[in-house]
């Protein structure tokens, strides 16, 4: 008896799974999500990708820009590619919104995993993160040809540099410094660029690429010093956040004469096999959210790249990011 | 051990056997662990250790100690012809373990509230003969208080079926 | 004396009604989601961080530390009543713990638990207030050659041959294993996942002592008749008193496991590994120490002592340096900087009330926790009284609940099915479980500090003592490893005061 009534319920259950799939391609014009949409961060609880990602449904559930609330899940597992995997394996599932940033290059390239962000649906990039090369304030370095030139006159490989994980971009840019200007450096891979900072404030590396947000509380203390962008221009805050020092002040590596560049994307894509309409309503609830102080706020503290793009211009910058990516991986030696 | 009971007294396997089975097992996973990091590189490079090299060497280790466990089994223990578990003790732990093994299927088709409902419920009526009315409060109570927590109070989705996207979850 | 008239201002700050109340809800909560399997510290936290950010951020940490303290409390109730670790943290707390219950002997387990806790914690808390600054500079002398030092510290205090080595290294080398399935951090490659993605996250350490300690002691719980041992335990206000009584005595395992916990906090080693290394010095050096692991109150004072003053050193780093010591300090910085506080040196110059405020809820809020667990300590015992046929499947719904909970994946509820009845065979058989834990906890960490240490040194091992610090801590983990030998020898030299041990570690097989 009990077992039928509950096969009934269950029956009913399956039936208005299916009523509802139904009644959500009809009214497809106005998609909006009809359950908690998960968030899924491929990177350790309480880094950028994480931080992010906090901000953004703090952001949503303050200025209620969504009905359904955002579960943020942390798929940190192997690099990431837990997240990653999770995502491509989700076909359909239009309540999944996945962070990226440049590990949709890299992953596939490094570890041969079947993980092609083509098959994803672009929702929209937020902004770019930036990359700076950072040394000890108690070590001579001033600038970072003086740095460099250092590494290059020292037999190759004495010089260590720290960054997050293997084969990735603090790596790729470890790579590049080579390639470019000939400074060979012994990469050691850390679990978070929190510890590469720490580890280059207890002088067990020589230096580290990390980003303006991974390394800020050490270069205000006086612990780091900061000597180029890895970007083609300065960056744009100009408030002073150490005594004498702001971002703006921080030249370019290019003006240092070290012509490497290198920024990160920090995106959002929906699983494959999701539609255009679902994607553009996250596109318009990202707008939204960049426009908040909140956002502006966030972005000036970590000196993100501020930008936002969506659609066929996304697709674009992805297609020309992949290149660059595919190529510095393949000379670097890392493609499986 | 000291006491088996009159029924089912008679052993399903030997403590020497399922040391044996047990060793043998250990010995395989030992194998494979080898095979897939020799793939990988199992040396020690200029820079320190390969990606297999501990692996490599912790699979040699079991291989090593569980032929010693192996020997020593076969040789150097006497007795331990006693009962790995008798035939009465086998069919209690099948009565759990069983309804565990159904219990995770049905939470792959059935979502791991309405699973664990029929879980709680199965094992009442089962074993203690509680009245159906208890047995329903109990199972349904235990999971409603569940659900709350878990997917409405702190938003940790758990696997769902159709009786929860029946209801719009 | 500065550092006093900050305390009491913080005190000041901490000790407005408000914040008082903050303070109880946080630690209920914290109680309530260390408890219950499948949410813990990181994971509570992590809710809850959305809620407070239209809070003042003094009273927000204030209440999402006393979520942090209450689970590391509550780390120990299902570890003692059921054998299931909540939190990984209370692993080693159920060697001697859930002995103890089956004796009857809940209450006062759970007592000398939450006991050791406190005082674990009150130490970690002294020491933050006089030694921050200190304490800060220290941990930046950690670099990968120290931590792989500090953790083969912990594998050798930990580690004994026991009476069946051959098992013993079987099952450690089996933690080791599984801890190396999925992605290598250093080389960024795929080991050991036969190319099935699933496996790409690796075993999770959660999942497997859930499968053999949960599951694997229901299995044999029903092998051995259908109920749980221990449901006399009579719990009252006695029993409390009459535990603390017998406290005293166990001061220097007290002191010891602080100092080790502390210390594993701050380096940061984390609570499983300063739980585990308390348990082992604890062994190591009690004269009773053959008695380990049939229930006695030492070997649950010693882990649950270290596990939370690791736990509250390891807000430390955080705050001073901005690294994390442990998952759910991770989380709450991720919360300072959505204050927009920027954790690091600068935090005790600029935010004064915001620290001394934190430290001193530190203070009150353990004190509040210990009152309100041990309030709990009857109704948690209750449990034990509720029959086998409704408790066991609610206990394998929440064993289910919290596997898959870790990585939100299905297949590792088959993994915890699978590791239960492996945990019923190999405990049948005498493999001793513990070092396989131990290994499945550290082993890739240490894995990935030697590598980082060898990358460094291009493959020279002698960095291992190339400095005092480093080369202390490897001579002493060395030391260690022999010391069941060294113990050995002298006890030769004096031979009559020993028998008993002696006989006691050689027995033949049952």
């Amino acid at each position: 008896m009990f077992m039928q009534r509950l096969l009934k319920v269950a029956l009913l259950g399956a039936s208005g799974l299916v009523l509802s799939g139904a009644m959500g391609v009809a009214q497809s014009a106005e998609w909006q999500p009809t359950k908690p949409v998960e968030v899924i961060v491929p990177a350790g609880a309480g880094g950028a990708s994480d931080q992010m990602a906090r901000l953004i449904t703090s952001i949503v559930q303050k200025h209620q820009l969504m009905k359904q609330p955002m579960i943020i899940q942390i798929k940190g597992g192997a690099s990431g590619a837990e997240g990653a995997m999770d995502v491509q394996e989700s076909k359909g599932n239009a309540h999944k919104l996945f962070v990226a940033f440049s590990l949709i290059y890299t992953l596939p390239i490094a570890t041969g995993l079947p993980l092609n962000w083509r098959t994803l649906n672009p929702v929209a990039m937020i902004a770019l993160d930036e990359f700076l090369l950072w040394v000890n304030s108690e070590t001579p370095y001033k600038n970072a040809r003086s740095f460099l030139d250092a590494v290059k006159a020292a037999p190759p490989e004495t010089f260590k540099m720290g960054g997050t994980g293997s084969k990735r971009e603090d790596q790729l840019i470890s790579f590049a410094l080579g390639k470019a200007y000939g400074a060979k450096f012994t990469y050691i891979p850390y679990k978070s660029g929190g510890e590469a900072a720490t580890q280059l404030v207890g002088k067990h590396i020589d230096s580290n690429v990390n980003n303006p947000s991974e390394n800020i509380a050490q270069w205000r203390a006086g612990e780091l010093r900061a000597l180029c962008v890895f970007s083609a221009q300065r960056m744009a805050y100009k408030n002073k956040i150490t005594k004498d020092q702001s971002w703006a002040d921080i030249p370019t590596c290019k003006e240092s004469g070290v012509d490497v560049e290198y920024q990160m994307l920090r995106a959002f894509f929906l699983p494959p096999g999701t539609t255009k309409e679902q994607s553009a309503f996250y596109v318009d609830v990202l707008k939204k959210v960049v426009a908040t102080p909140e956002w502006k706020d966030y972005v000036e503290r970590n000196a993100l790249k501020e930008t936002f793009s969506s659609g066929p211009d996304f697709v674009k910058f992805l297609e020309k990011d992949d290149a660059n990516h595919r190529t510095l991986m393949k000379e670097a030696g890392f493609a499986k | 051990m000291e006491h088996p009971e009159k029924d089912g007294a008679e052993a399903v396997v030997s403590q020497r056997v399922a040391d044996i089975v047990v060793a043998v097992g250990m010995f395989a996973i030992g194998v494979v662990m080898m095979v897939d990091n020799y793939h990988l590189g199992a040396g020690w490079a200029a820079d320190g250790p390969q990606s297999g090299y501990f692996p490599f060497r912790i699979g040699a280790i079991i291989c090593i100690a569980s032929v010693a466990v192996l020997t020593q089994t076969l040789f150097y223990t006497k007795g331990g012809t006693e009962a790995f578990v008798t035939r009465a003790r086998v069919k209690h732990v099948l009565l759990v373990f069983v309804p565990t093994v159904i219990y995770v299927f049905a939470i792959q088709w059935l979502g791991i509230y309405v699973a664990s409902a029929l879980l709680i419920a199965g094992f009442m009526r089962m074993m203690d003969k509680y009245s159906w009315l208890k047995t329903l409060v109990i199972s349904v109570g235990v999971n409603a208080v569940l659900f709350w927590l878990f997917e409405i109070q702190f938003l940790v989705p758990l696997p769902k079926g159709p009786l929860e996207a029946f209801f719009g979850y | 004396m500065e550092d006093l008239s900050s305390l009491f201002h913080g005190f000041a700050v901490a000790l407005t009604w408000y914040n008082v109340g903050m303070m109880a809800i946080g630690v209920v909560l914290g109680v309530v989601i260390g408890v219950l399997p499948g949410l813990g510290g990181p994971n509570g936290v992590a809710i809850l961080l959305p809620l407070t950010f239209t809070m003042e951020p003094t009273s927000a940490i204030i209440m999402l530390s006393c979520i942090y303290w209450g689970t590391l409390f509550a780390g120990a109730i299902t570890s003692i009543l059921f054998n299931i670790p909540g939190e990984s943290h209370s692993v080693a707390t159920t060697f001697d713990g859930y002995p103890l219950a089956q004796q009857g002997r809940a209450g006062e387990a759970l007592t000398s638990a939450f006991t050791g806790s406190f005082f674990g914690a009150f130490f970690a808390v002294l020491l933050i207030t006089f030694l921050a600054p200190l304490v800060a500079k220290f941990a930046l002398r950690f670099g990968p050659p120290e931590f792989f030092a500090v953790y083969l510290l912990t594998f050798c205090s930990f580690i004994g041959t026991g009476d069946r080595p051959f098992k013993t290294v079987i099952s450690m080398m089996l933690g080791f294993g599984l801890a190396a399935i999925g992605m290598d951090t250093v080389s960024g490659e795929l080991r050991m996942t036969f190319g099935w993605s699933e496996l790409l996250r690796g075993v999770d350490f959660l999942v497997v002592v859930i499968g053999l300690f949960g599951v694997g002691e229901i299995l044999i719980t029903m092998e051995e008749g259908l109920a749980f041992k221990g449901k006399s335990a009579e719990i009252n206000a006695k029993v409390v008193w009459q535990t603390w009584k017998k406290l005293p005595k166990y001061w220097l395992t007290l002191i010891r496991s602080s100092v080790v916990g502390c210390w594993m906090g701050i380096t940061p080693g984390g609570a499983t590994a300063a739980s585990f290394m308390g348990y082992g010095i604890a062994k190591r050096f009690s004269p009773e120490a053959h008695k380990f692991g049939t229930g006695q109150l030492e070997g649950v004072i010693a882990p649950e002592t270290a596990a939370h003053a690791a736990g509250t050193s390891a807000l430390l780093p955080m705050l001073a340096l901005g690294i994390p010591g442990s998952a759910t300090a991770a989380v709450l910085l991720g919360g300072l900087m959505v204050w927009g506080l920027q954790p690091g040196p600068l935090l005790f110059v600029e935010q004064k009330d915001f620290v001394w405020g934190l430290i001193a809820s530190m203070y009150l809020s353990n004190i509040a926790g210990l009152i309100i667990v041990l309030t709990t300590v009857p109704l948690f015992a209750a449990i034990l009284r509720i029959p086998f046929s409704i408790i066991a499947p609610i206990i394998i719904a929440l064993c289910a609940v919290g596997a898959y909970t870790v990585h939100n994946a299905t297949l590792d509820i088959w993994f915890m099915v699978l590791f239960g009845a492996l945990g019923y065979v190999l405990k049948k058989l005498e493999y001793p479980l513990a070092p396989l834990v131990l290994a499945l906890v550290l082993g890739d960490r240490a894995e990935n500090a030697f590598r980082q240490t060898m990358l460094a040194s291009k493959g020279q091992l002698g960095i291992f003592w190339s400095n005092p610090l480093v080369g202390t801590i490897t001579t002493l983990a060395l030391l260690m490893l022999i010391w069941p030998l060294i113990a050995l020898i002298w006890r030769k030299l004096r031979p009559a005061s020993v028998r008993g041990s002696v006989i006691a570690a050689g027995q033949p097989r049952p």
